[in-house]
Formats: C-alpha cells, sequence, structure tokens
C-alpha cells in the first residue's frame, strides 16, 4: 500500500478530530445524569463519613460487602487496557489499532475507582497515610496499594504515548482553540515533529511498556483476589482465586469494551472506525473467555460440591439451592451459558445487537458475581453465626451502600467520557500509518481512504 | 531522675528540696510484686497528714530506713507503647477452658463487659451451643480470642495495629487501626468486633498505651478480648475467669506451667492438659491457638436442656 494522499489524510484527521471538545446533546445529557448521581454519592459518603460505617448494613459476620465487591469489580475492568495494549500486540492483531485510546481510557478510569473503593471502605479514612508511615511489607493491602497505584502510573504513561504524536496533529491543526490549550497541547506534545527517530524511540517506548505492563496488570488482580484467598475461610481458602479473579476480569472488561465501542459507533459518528469486524474479533475473544470463565467456575464450585466437606458445605447450599440462588443461577446462567450459546454462532456474532446483548448479559453476571464471591461466604464462618443480633446474620445494603455504589459506578462511566473530551477517540497517526502499510481491511476500518464516503458532522 | 509519668510526686524543678527521699527504694511492701518509688512530696507538702504506720524502705545505697507510710506513693511504673508491643517479659499466657463444667450461664461475658465497659450487644467472650452431630449431646462452648501463636489476623494487618506479643497475647493498638477489616476477614473463629459506630465512652482516664487500655473500643476501629493484660501486669487474672463460679476457666503462664481458676486453685498446666485430654479448637488450621479445651465429659449440668439456635437467626 502506498502512501496515503495528504488530502485524505488531512480529511481522516479532520473528522476524527471532530470530536474533540464538541459538544453531542446525548452526552451532555449522560454527563449531568451520571454527575447527578455522583453528587448524590457524594452526599451519602459526607453521610457515612460523619457517622461511621454504622449506616451501612455491613456488621461484624458480613464485614465486607458493596464496596469491597466493586473494589473487585473496578480491579477487573482494569486488566481490559492490558488485553488490548499488551496481548492483542503481541498475537500480531492488526486490527486493535482503532481501540488503543478506547481501552485505556477505561483502564485509567477503572483503576482509579479501584484505587477510590478501599477508602470509602475504611472505618478510619483519615488514617490512610499510615500505609505509608507504619505499612508493614507482609500485608497483601500493602501490596495491592504499591500494585494499584504502579498500575495507575503505567495507564497513565500508556495513555499518553501513544496521544504525543495525535496532540501535535492537534497543535498544527486545530489553530482556532482558545489559546490556553494550543499551549497545553504544545507543552505535552513535547516537541513532536514526526520525523523518523521519534516515531522509532516512541516505537520502542511502547513495546517496552507493553511488556513490562502485562505482569503489573496481572499482579494487580491477581493480589486483589488473594485478599480474599489468604484467608482460612470456607469457600476463600482456594488456589484458584489469582486465574479465577483475572479472567473473569478480562472477560468483564471486555464485555465493557463492547459496550462503550457500541455506544461511541453512533454516538461519535464513527462507524468508519469501529466495525463490525471489531465487534466480532472482540465478540470471538469473549467467547473464548466466557468459556473459560464456565470451565473456572465448574472447577471452583463444582470440586468442593462433589465433596461437601463439612466447612465448605454451608456456603455451597446457600449458593446452589439457598438465600443466593436466583443469584448464582443467573450468574451461571444468563452471565455465561447464554452469552456463550449467542456468541457460537457467526450470524450472531456478526451482528452487533447480538454481541451488545450477549455483552449486557456477561457484564450483569461479572458484577452479581463479584457481590456473590464476597457476601455468601462471610455469612458462613466456621464458627456458626449464634445469638445474632438483629441485622448481624443478614446483609441487606442500604440507601447510603446502593447510593455510594451507584454513584462509585457512574463515577467510572463518566471519567470515561470526560478522557474522551479532550482527545480524539481513536489514535490517529496509528491508525493512518497501519493504513498505509497494511491496508483498511487488516485495520478493521471501511471506506475512510474513499473521500466521497466521509460522512459530515451533522451538529 | 527515675520518676516515669505516672509518678504521683508534686516535684519542682526549681526547689530540689530533699532530693534524697525520692532515691528511695521500697522493697516489698506494697502487695508483694514490683517495686514501688518513694514519693519525693514532703517537707513542702503539708498537705499529706502522716499515717502513724511505719515502713522500712531499702535506700539505693543499701541502707534499711524507716520512715511513715504516707510518704509512699502508690506508684504504678510507666508502661511506654514499646512494653505494651513486647508484652509482660517471661510470660506465656495461655487459658484452659472446662466445657464438662461450663454451664452456659454467661457469668464469664457479664464479667468481661463489665470491665471492659463493653454494652450488652458486644461478646469478647461467647458463650455458643455445640452440638457436633446429632447423635453426641450438645454442649456449651466459650470462645474468647484463641491469641493464636501463628495469628491469620496479625499476618495481613497493613499497619501492624494489631500485632503478636512476647508474652502470647495478640493485641490491637487502637489509636494505629485504620479499620480496613482485613483481621476481621481473616479470623477464622470470628472474634473481632468493629466499632460500627460511636461507642458510649466511660467516665475513665487511662494512661497506658491504647493496646492495654481498659476500655478500647473506638469508632472505626477492631476490638477483641485482649486477655486483660492490664490485670496480668497486676499479677490477677481475666476478669472472666474471676467471673466463672464454675471454675470452668483456667488463665496462667505456660513457662511457670500454672494455671488458676476462679476459687484461687493453681494447678500444673501440663498437668491439667494431659489428664483432661485437651485439645484446641480447630487445631487443623494450623493457627496454634493459646487456648486449650478439656472435652465435655462427665458433664455437671443436664445437656439436654442446651438448645441449638438454627444457624443464621437473629435475635
Amino acid at each position: 500500500m502506498e502512501k496515503l494522499n495528504p488530502e485524505i489524510r488531512n480529511q481522516i484527521e479532520n473528522e476524527l478530530l471532530g470530536t474533540v471538545g464538541r459538544r453531542y446533546r446525548q452526552e451532555t445529557f449522560w454527563v449531568i445524569f451520571l454527575g447527578v448521581i455522583c453528587i448524590g454519592g457524594t452526599v451519602a459518603w459526607i453521610i457515612q463519613l460523619r457517622k461511621g460505617l454504622g449506616v451501612t448494613a455491613m456488621r461484624d459476620y458480613v464485614s465486607w460487602g458493596l464496596y469491597i465487591s466493586l473494589l473487585f469489580f473496578f480491579v477487573g475492568v482494569s486488566l481490559i487496557g492490558a488485553l488490548v495494549s499488551c496481548v492483542l500486540r503481541m498475537s500480531g492483531a492488526k486490527w486493535r489499532y482503532p481501540l488503543i485510546r478506547i481501552a485505556e481510557a477505561v483502564t485509567l478510569s477503572a483503576i482509579f475507582f479501584a484505587g477510590f473503593m478501599p477508602i470509602l471502605d475504611m472505618g478510619r479514612p483519615e488514617r490512610l497515610y499510615f500505609l505509608i508511615t507504619n505499612g508493614r511489607i507482609q500485608s497483601p493491602i500493602l501490596w495491592d496499594v504499591v500494585a494499584i497505584a504502579t498500575y495507575f502510573i503505567g495507564s497513565v504513561i500508556y495513555f499518553y504515548l501513544p496521544l504525543i504524536p495525535d496532540l501535535a496533529i492537534m497543535r498544527d491543526k486545530l489553530t482556532d482553540a482558545p489559546k490556553w490549550r494550543r499551549k497545553l497541547w504544545r507543552w505535552l506534545s513535547m516537541g513532536w515533529e514526526d520525523n523518523l527517530l521519534q516515531r522509532r524511540l516512541l516505537k520502542k517506548a511502547m513495546l517496552i511498556l507493553c511488556i513490562v505492563i502485562l505482569p503489573v496488570a496481572i499482579s494487580v488482580h491477581t493480589i486483589s483476589a488473594w485478599l480474599i484467598a489468604f484467608t482460612l475461610r470456607p469457600g476463600w481458602n482456594s488456589t484458584i482465586m489469582g486465574p479465577y479473579f483475572v479472567f473473569g476480569a478480562l472477560m468483564a472488561g471486555t464485555a465493557i469494551m463492547i459496550l462503550i465501542i457500541a455506544k461511541l459507533r453512533h454516538g461519535y459518528r464513527l462507524e468508519h472506525y469501529l466495525t463490525p469486524k471489531h465487534f466480532n474479533n472482540l465478540a470471538k475473544i469473549l467467547l473464548a473467555l466466557t468459556a473459560f470463565y464456565l470451565y473456572l467456575n465448574i472447577n471452583k464450585y463444582g470440586v468442593p460440591a462433589y465433596k461437601m466437606a463439612k466447612e465448605e458445605r454451608a456456603v455451597l447450599e446457600d449458593l446452589f439451592y439457598g438465600k443466593h440462588a436466583f443469584f448464582f443461577w443467573f450468574t451461571q446462567i444468563a452471565g455465561l451459558v447464554i452469552p456463550i450459546v449467542i456468541l457460537s454462532f457467526k450470524r450472531f456474532r456478526q451482528s452487533i445487537k447480538w454481541v451488545v446483548a450477549a455483552s449486557v448479559m456477561v457484564l450483569l453476571g461479572a458484577l452479581i458475581n463479584r457481590y456473590l464471591i464476597v457476601v455468601p461466604n462471610m455469612l458462613h464462618p466456621f464458627v456458626p453465626i449464634q445469638h445474632a443480633q438483629h441485622g448481624y446474620a443478614t446483609y441487606n445494603p442500604t440507601l447510603i451502600e446502593w447510593a455510594i455504589t451507584a454513584s462509585s459506578l457512574a463515577g467510572f462511566v463518566l471519567l470515561i467520557i470526560l478522557l474522551f473530551k479532550p482527545f480524539p477517540v481513536i489514535t490517529m497517526w496509528e491508525v493512518t500509518e497501519e493504513v498505509e502499510k497494511r491496508g483498511e481491511k487488516e485495520i478493521g476500518v471501511e471506506n475512510i481512504i474513499t473521500h466521497q464516503n466521509i460522512p459530515t458532522h451533522a451538529s | 531522675m527515675a520518676c516515669g509519668d505516672n509518678c504521683t510526686c508534686s516535684q519542682n524543678n526549681s526547689g530540689n528540696q530533699d532530693n534524697s527521699r525520692r532515691d528511695f527504694l521500697l522493697k516489698g511492701l506494697m502487695g508483694g510484686i514490683g517495686v514501688a518509688f518513694l514519693s519525693g512530696c514532703s517537707s513542702n507538702d503539708n498537705t499529706k497528714q502522716e499515717s502513724g504506720v511505719k515502713v522500712n524502705v531499702l535506700t539505693h545505697d543499701g541502707k534499711l530506713v524507716t520512715i511513715d507510710k504516707s510518704q509512699v506513693a502508690n506508684f504504678k511504673p510507666h508502661i511506654s507503647e514499646e512494653d505494651v508491643r513486647k508484652g509482660i517479659p517471661g510470660k506465656k499466657f495461655v487459658m484452659v477452658i472446662d466445657l464438662a463444667k461450663c454451664d452456659g450461664c454467661g457469668k464469664c461475658t457479664k464479667a468481661c463487659n463489665k470491665m471492659h465497659y463493653l454494652p450488652s450487644n458486644k461478646e469478647w467472650i461467647e458463650v455458643l451451643e455445640m452440638q457436633d452431630s446429632p447423635e453426641v449431646s450438645p454442649y456449651y462452648f466459650v470462645k474468647p480470642c484463641m491469641h493464636c501463636d501463628n495469628p491469620p489476623c496479625t499476618k495481613v494487618c497493613p499497619v501492624d495495629a494489631t500485632f503478636k506479643r512476647e508474652d502470647g497475647i495478640v493485641a490491637i493498638d487502637t489509636d494505629r487501626c485504620i479499620g480496613c477489616r482485613f483481621c476481621m476477614a481473616a479470623c477464622p473463629y470470628s472474634v473481632r468486633l468493629f466499632n460500627w459506630t460511636e461507642p458510649v465512652k466511660p467516665n475513665i482516664i487511662e494512661t497506658t498505651p491504647a493496646a492495654e487500655n481498659v476500655f478500647q473500643s473506638k469508632k472505626g476501629c477492631v476490638e477483641k478480648c485482649d486477655f486483660c493484660p492490664h490485670m496480668a501486669r497486676e499479677g490477677k487474672l481475666p476478669a472472666c475467669v474471676t467471673g466463672c463460679p464454675m471454675n470452668a476457666i483456667w488463665f496462667g503462664d505456660a513457662n511457670e506451667d500454672a494455671v488458676t481458676c476462679y476459687d484461687g486453685t493453681t494447678t500444673k498446666l501440663s498437668q491439667l492438659l494431659e489428664d483432661g485430654g485437651a485439645y484446641r479448637f480447630m487445631e487443623e488450621l494450623g493457627t496454634e491457638p493459646r487456648v486449650y479445651y478439656l472435652p465435655p465429659v462427665n458433664r455437671t449440668y443436664d445437656a439436654k436442656e442446651i438448645k441449638i439456635e438454627k444457624e443464621g437467626s437473629e435475635k
């Protein structure tokens, strides 16, 4: 493939830059809606800070609840960046190029909220700095702090590096932007001139980062799994927890990725960049992950269920036909089996609607699954619960907890939207470069070099 | 000067009156154990009345002098943060609970709650009804903190707020606890409690470091049975032992190989464990508890009356 016509290249860049700073009605609605939820959650948090954790439904038996479940969820979702940027890179999947920035934005937002959840859960958040002044390296919480911080910094860098050439394009093209913005772009693009040496250095840096960040990403979620696997409690005391968390996380992350690109495709009019090929390929990955996760579930629940050892029995009975049976079978059937069936058919994989439907189910199942990992086990400790006070032997999250949970999820989505606002959603320089090198088909974009097909933005 | 923070002497450094008296060492007159310091408040402190009781005091240079008892302060040695983290030197505390004697009256819990100013909804020492299988008869099971030698709780604490002391006690420093509740998740015996709301504070002032406080409840922090180290420092038994009229709870020092119960009987620990066929709760977890149980054989109460509560039911 020869060099792109400068005019066409210009056209592509103009189109992708079109989303920067542009206001979309639907998007504004979402930002306000999510913002309001966040404000509600902040109020709930202030109440919780003033009155103590007594405003939650957590008590001495169920001492971890929604917040820790959500911590596991967010840490998990943050793995999607590593999946797209590293695993797909190493497997030579060229169609990943239009997805990289979206994946990194999801990662950044998720890891930010993952760092936030434990603070919400702390009885004494004002003593957070004790982790530094009195930290003990033998506690997995400290490992988690280090891993989350490392992964957060790594993700920021990974978000920033591929952004440098795009910032340079913005600096050169969007000359009518406000002065402070142009100044910021000039500063952030660090004198990018798009010469060969710069490109080579940038690519080398991205390769090194890609190799370094993968073990960090896996360790972040493995350590989260160890928070519960390092206890002796029935149901938690298991060696499968690390991989169980990691693959469950990759699955949930892929589902979120599909949902976000489905929204962006029409919302930002990126139909030519986020095509059925991406959905089809992500659906294949999701299929593999859901199938593997089902296999892990069979191991996690099936093996102890066969033995029915005394300690495990109470938890398993609770999940299989007890109080949590509905949720448990929902995660297994609606969250795994049905999506596997849907995604197994080529016809459904090629239909964006079906892929999105399967992703919604997988995501819902993954969210509930995090709850099921935490709460039922805490309700069935070794020593049977006796003479429990009212509200101690059950867990029904309070309004405050739901408000904080909802606002964390809302904040997660809001932060993703806000990360999309100041930058082009698609990595312009990489996509154009790869299209030059390999053609549209392999990258998964459609009709972007044929001039007349470029849609005009309807405001 | 050797006076600690707890010293009651009203010394003022400019005056420097009668310094020699302050250096006196008391010899075993204040209830046997421990060293007490003579207070320096004498010549210019005329508010104290002479009691007329004379005591013999050994000075630091080896002279025996006779002084009035009113000149001796009831001094408690200052306990530093370091002392609390280290524990009481030379001790290895151990508890033995004789399940054959426990009739489930719950007086241990009441005594404990009284000592630690706990409300009735908190139980550092719990009395549970247990039945290992439907065929065997039920029994009462008393559950304090096991003070494990391989404690799962202290391992996971990120800030060293809960720690294992050399005297075997697993203590909590509520000035350090960040309230992450990892220790609660890690404890297989479910002995740890959390202060979900602001606890009601008793009207007492405590000068010992937080980990040896009698009242340990602090909002947003974890608390649990502490084996009453403040009592042990004075050579006294924990509240639950002195509160158990059935003589079911024994407490003592494994180094001395001696344990004592409610009525003051002191017996050989190793003999008691051997004769009673002692076991430790959930030994298979490898937590190495410091609490031993004597199995409920030849019970002194009627086991048929025990009703086992359905799991997970609430009051």
